[in-house]
């Protein structure tokens, strides 16, 4: 077992898989001999060549592009887009091919391919590296969308999504590439996509949340759990399809719900956790669902970039504001 | 300054559009039984395009696209093929798909409304019909990089239009299979309309061909309406893509003597008289006359071509017409290998209202 960071954990299902399935190919730009820009691929070209593991031309829509060919013809690329800022070139791949590939051809060609990039604010990066986009990719049908946000969580859902005979876009929380380690055994064990991960249980209030938010989500709720208040935390971690199940079963247990996230509000992801307990869950509320999320403005550049995101304290008034109802 | 950089573009035919070699005839073009082979699936085509054309004018048919015109540069590419190569065309190259092993019904199902026309029996590898303008390019040179990376002696063909070569996958696509010497032949067929917009606008570059110069490919032009010209520059393509010496492009020059698709009039654009003019040079004529002079083809042996063309196509069309709507719930059921449990209450939804209001919806 092994101390690592969520980065290295992903190196680390990466290189688990390239392996034990001779199909899989990592590629995409500055992956090989650099390692990658954050080095999510380090030492991957070294240990598997330049076949395995491939920088290829600056192009997102070609990565994409390309990852869709090879995928519908029996490889499983893992495609690595610098910046989720660049990944909208690929949109019109993952849109019109890699999410409609099984069904438009009734299951002769599939996209087993994963795009991973990561995403999210607050490490002090350049213009467009910042923004957190997810919920463009959850609207799109036959595309899985999942965000880890610990080295435990990083390491077996990458390997799930690697060997899901479809498409997912990985989205990886830059800010906490690096901020903590566990004890991740390198067993090439997936964990299963599809369903939130309960951080932490409480009978109080229901708190969603997904990615580098859950930090900030789990520093608010320790704080307030020294006043006695105690918060379920729920890592959405798939972001589509939305395990709704787990969610309803705390709110009808908490009576109370705030999703926190750091993108912007508007036709965010916790619109759809919102309506989906306002159809499905609204007799058990106690009071409104409220949303700590980023604001509906473009990302702010670097000197003001933790204003734009929720914060600890804004997370625990809105707690407390929601639990006075 | 110097000439650190140049290049030139060769333009080939065989046949000039009265049937008479304009050229040195390659071998393919003395192998009669090929060029039967080839004429007699052209025809086809344009039997079953016409009837396409009826099908959808009598409401039996969803919008579908003409390939009248395009018959030799689509037959000519398939046909210099392997049946294990892989083709990722755009979405009316039938004469290819044709001579791939897709069926007549499946591509009526297509532009019927019906997935299942993309599921071929025949060639389970080709990519289905790809209406986004350009991107199958990138499938096709991900489909070689596949090829290369297994060391399989494969090759992958991908087809676009004039107007696709303004789209950036068209040339990032080119750019990496040049990088990777990628098995893959990238065909542009020039029917010379992007809908309304003439090729004249569509771009300065005097060729399509010289779109292959800036990622490093060899880039040729041949007379689209030339099906041995076609196929022969098509099968030397595929040949130096499977000797390891990457990829090519290759510009057949046609055009597009009917309308877009069904459900546009390009009256509206461009003159009757461009259109007649280029009937007269259109791809049938030719290589039926070449075959005539060679004596291996009559008036007689026409007739009952033409006979059981038809006969084929009303098949075919019999087949389509009496296939029963997919299921309601198909539409759920390839979406993912791993069922969300999450979307079964929709999928329940749509079968316990899709028997009511399906057909009131057509």
């Amino acid at each position: 077992m092994a101390e690592v960071t969520l980065i290295d954990a992903l190196t680390m299902a990466m290189a688990w898989e390239l392996e034990h399935d001779p199909s899989v190919v990592v590629l995409g730009e500055d992956v090989g001999v650099n390692g990658g820009v954050f080095r999510a691929t380090a030492g991957l070209q070294k240990k598997f060549g330049v076949d395995r593991v491939q920088d290829t031309p600056l192009a997102e829509g070609m990565i994409a592009g390309i990852s869709i060919g090879m995928a519908a013809q029996g490889m499983r690329p893992i495609a690595e887009i610098q910046f989720m800022g660049f990944i909208y070139p690929t949109v019109d791949q993952i849109i019109n091919h890699a999410g409609r590939m099984r069904n438009r051809t009734r299951g002769r060609l599939t996209c087993p391919m994963v795009l991973r990039a990561p995403f999210g604010g607050g490490i002090h990066a350049p213009e467009h590296h910042s923004e957190s986009t997810e919920a463009m990719f959850a609207h799109m049908p036959g595309i899985r969308v999942v965000i880890p946000s610990s080295p435990t969580r990083a390491y077996g859902l990458l390997l799930a999504a690697i060997r899901d005979p479809d498409p997912v876009v990985f989205l990886e929380p830059k800010r906490i590439y690096r901020l903590n380690k566990q004890d991740v055994e390198d067993n090439g064990k997936a964990l299963p996509m599809d369903v939130c991960y309960i951080l932490r249980e409480g009978s109080d209030i229901t708190v969603v949340t997904w990615g580098a938010m859950t930090f900030e989500t789990l520093k608010a709720v320790d704080q307030l759990a020294r006043k006695g208040i105690r918060c379920e935390v729920i890592d959405l971690t798939t972001i589509s399809p939305i395990d709704y199940e787990t969610i309803l079963e705390s709110v009808q247990k908490t009576g109370r719900l705030v999703i926190v996230h750091e993108a912007a509000r508007t036709c965010g992801v916790g619109a759809e956790i919102a309506a989906i307990v306002a159809e499905k869950g609204i007799y058990d509320l106690q009071g409104p669902i409220r949303r700590v999320t980023g604001y509906d403005v473009v990302m702010p550049l670097f000197r003001r970039e933790m204003d734009y995101m929720p914060s600890v304290g804004k997370i625990i008034d809105v707690i407390q504001e929601s639990l006075e109802d | 300054m110097e000439t650190i950089a140049d290049f030139e573009v060769q333009y080939s035919q065989f046949l000039d559009p009265e049937g008479k070699p304009s050229a040195d005839i390659p071998a393919l073009a003395t192998d009669t039984e090929k060029l039967l082979d080839m004429y007699r699936l052209m025809t086809v085509t344009r039997v079953f395009d016409t009837k396409a054309i009826n099908l959808q004018r009598t409401g039996k048919l969803g919008t579908y696209a003409s390939c009248l015109g395009h018959e030799a540069a689509h037959v000519g590419i398939a046909a210099a093929m392997r049946p294990d190569d892989v083709l990722a065309p755009s979405y009316r190259e039938y004469g290819a798909m044709l001579c791939r092993g897709v069926t007549m019904t499946e591509i009526l199902l297509y532009w019927g409304g019906d997935e299942r026309g993309s599921d071929y029996a025949g060639p389970r590898n080709d990519f289905p019909m790809c209406v986004p303008i350009a991107t199958q390019c990138l499938h096709a040179a991900g489909a070689a990089m596949a090829f290369q990376l297994r060391g399989e002696d494969r090759c992958a063909v991908s087809i676009n239009g004039d107007g696709g070569t303004s789209e950036g996958a068209f040339y990032e696509a080119m750019n990496i299979a040049g990088a990777r010497k990628l098995p893959v032949v990238f065909m542009v067929v020039n029917n010379k309309w992007a809908i309304s917009l003439p090729i004249e606008m569509q771009t300065a570059s005097k060729t399509l061909a010289q779109k292959a110069v800036a990622a490093g490919i060899p880039g040729i032009q041949v007379d689209g309406n030339d099906i041995i010209a076609v196929r022969h520059w098509v099968e030397r393509a595929l040949e130096r893509a499977r000797n390891g010496e990457g990829a090519c492009l290759i510009e057949a020059v046609t055009y597009r003597l009917s309308d877009h698709t069904t459900a546009d009039d390009s009256s509206r654009y461009r003159k009757q008289e461009e259109v007649e003019a280029a009937r007269t040079v259109e791809p049938l004529i030719r290589i039926r006359q070449y075959l005539m002079d060679l004596g291996v083809w009559d008036k007689k042996k026409e007739t009952k071509l033409l006979n059981d063309a038809a006969a084929k196509v009303d098949a075919a069309v019999e087949k389509y017409l009496h296939t029963p709507k997919p299921d309601i719930e198909s539409m759920f059921d390839h979406m993912y290998a791993q069922w969300p449990e999450q979307l079964e209450e929709q999928r329940q939804h749509a079968i316990r209202y899709g028997g009511t209001n399906g057909d009131s919806h057509g």
